[in-house]
């Protein structure tokens, strides 16, 4: 794929499934000439590489408050009685 | 790993072993949290979701056959727990987003041609709990569209498979990919612009 503007655009529209190996493997190779002479698409490509690590990392700021005893007493009984039911 | 992990919690629970409960609903009780309070951005309403989810898992656990189907069956109850609770002031308003919006702003002709960027270098991948650039994150992944960020939580925060995803969300694996790769580029627009506010102020 040569180096054109609307190939860049081309490139862009497939660079998630690109990084989750989704793609066929002759898109892929289309691709990775396109990226090896492209610099900005290389460049944009490990931003949004960094981004979906990012997201891998990404936790809530806080965690849940502690099971209360009657909320867990809730959870325990209905486990209880899903065991009975494959046990019977 | 995750996924071995948390099919060995569920194989366990159903053999009633002791301490299994516990340690599923520690291991779940926290996912579905963290899940829900991304999704429905309520603390509140993603404790009750996180409760909700695991009562449900536990009422009808024996229907599920398959232990490695049991995280895709508890994010669906989480995520349909969530839609009851939404408060849909809090997010952004639903919309379909363009992959053109996101297209970045290219200059200069052949070989110096360049586009708008910042320095993604030095970006750390790890400790992002407490940074700004995490708290950026969160408001970004707040931001997008439901349909969008429900993907994006599911697929790069929960690290479920596509298949998975669209069996969660009642999507076809098309479409998962589609709002995955809008997601994606709006999360990087949003973390592109304050990397690159940040190194106007402290180059």
């Amino acid at each position: 794929m040569p180096h054109t503007p609307e190939n860049c655009k081309e490139v862009f529209a497939m660079l998630s499934q690109y990084l989750d190996l989704e793609l066929p493997s002759d898109d892929c190779q289309a691709i990775e000439e396109h990226l090896a002479g492209c610099a900005p698409c290389m460049e944009f490509l490990e931003s949004l590489k960094k981004t979906v690590k990012l997201c891998h990392e990404c936790q809530p700021s806080t965690v849940p408050a502690p099971l209360t005893p009657e909320a867990r007493r809730e959870l325990e009984g209905a486990w209880k009685k899903m065991l009975e039911r494959r046990g019977g | 790993m995750e996924q071995q992990r948390e099919k060995e919690l569920a194989v366990a629970l159903l053999a009633g072993e002791p301490g299994a409960f516990d340690r599923f609903v520690e291991y779940f009780r926290s996912k579905v949290f963290g899940y829900s309070w991304l999704m429905c951005g309520h603390r509140e309403d993603a404790e009750e979701v996180a409760q909700e989810a695991l009562l449900k898992a536990f009422e009808n656990f024996d229907q599920i056959r398959d232990p490695e189907r049991v995280r895709a069956w508890i994010f669906r109850v989480a995520k349909n727990a969530c839609l009851m609770k939404r408060r849909k002031s809090v997010f952004a308003p639903e919309r379909e987003l363009s992959l053109e919006e996101f297209l970045p702003i290219a200059e200069g002709e052949g070989e110096h041609r360049h586009i708008e960027i910042a320095d993604w270098s030095k970006v750390p991948d790890k400790e992002l709990l407490n940074s700004e650039l995490g708290d950026r994150l969160r408001q970004a992944i707040a931001e997008l569209p439901e349909s969008y960020r429900s993907v994006l939580l599911l697929r790069d925060v929960e690290e479920l498979s596509t298949e998975e995803t669209a069996q969660v969300l009642d999507l076809t694996i098309d479409v998962v990919k589609t709002r995955l790769h809008r997601a994606r580029l709006a999360v990087r627009q949003k973390l592109d612009a304050y990397l690159r506010r940040e190194h106007a102020t402290h180059p």
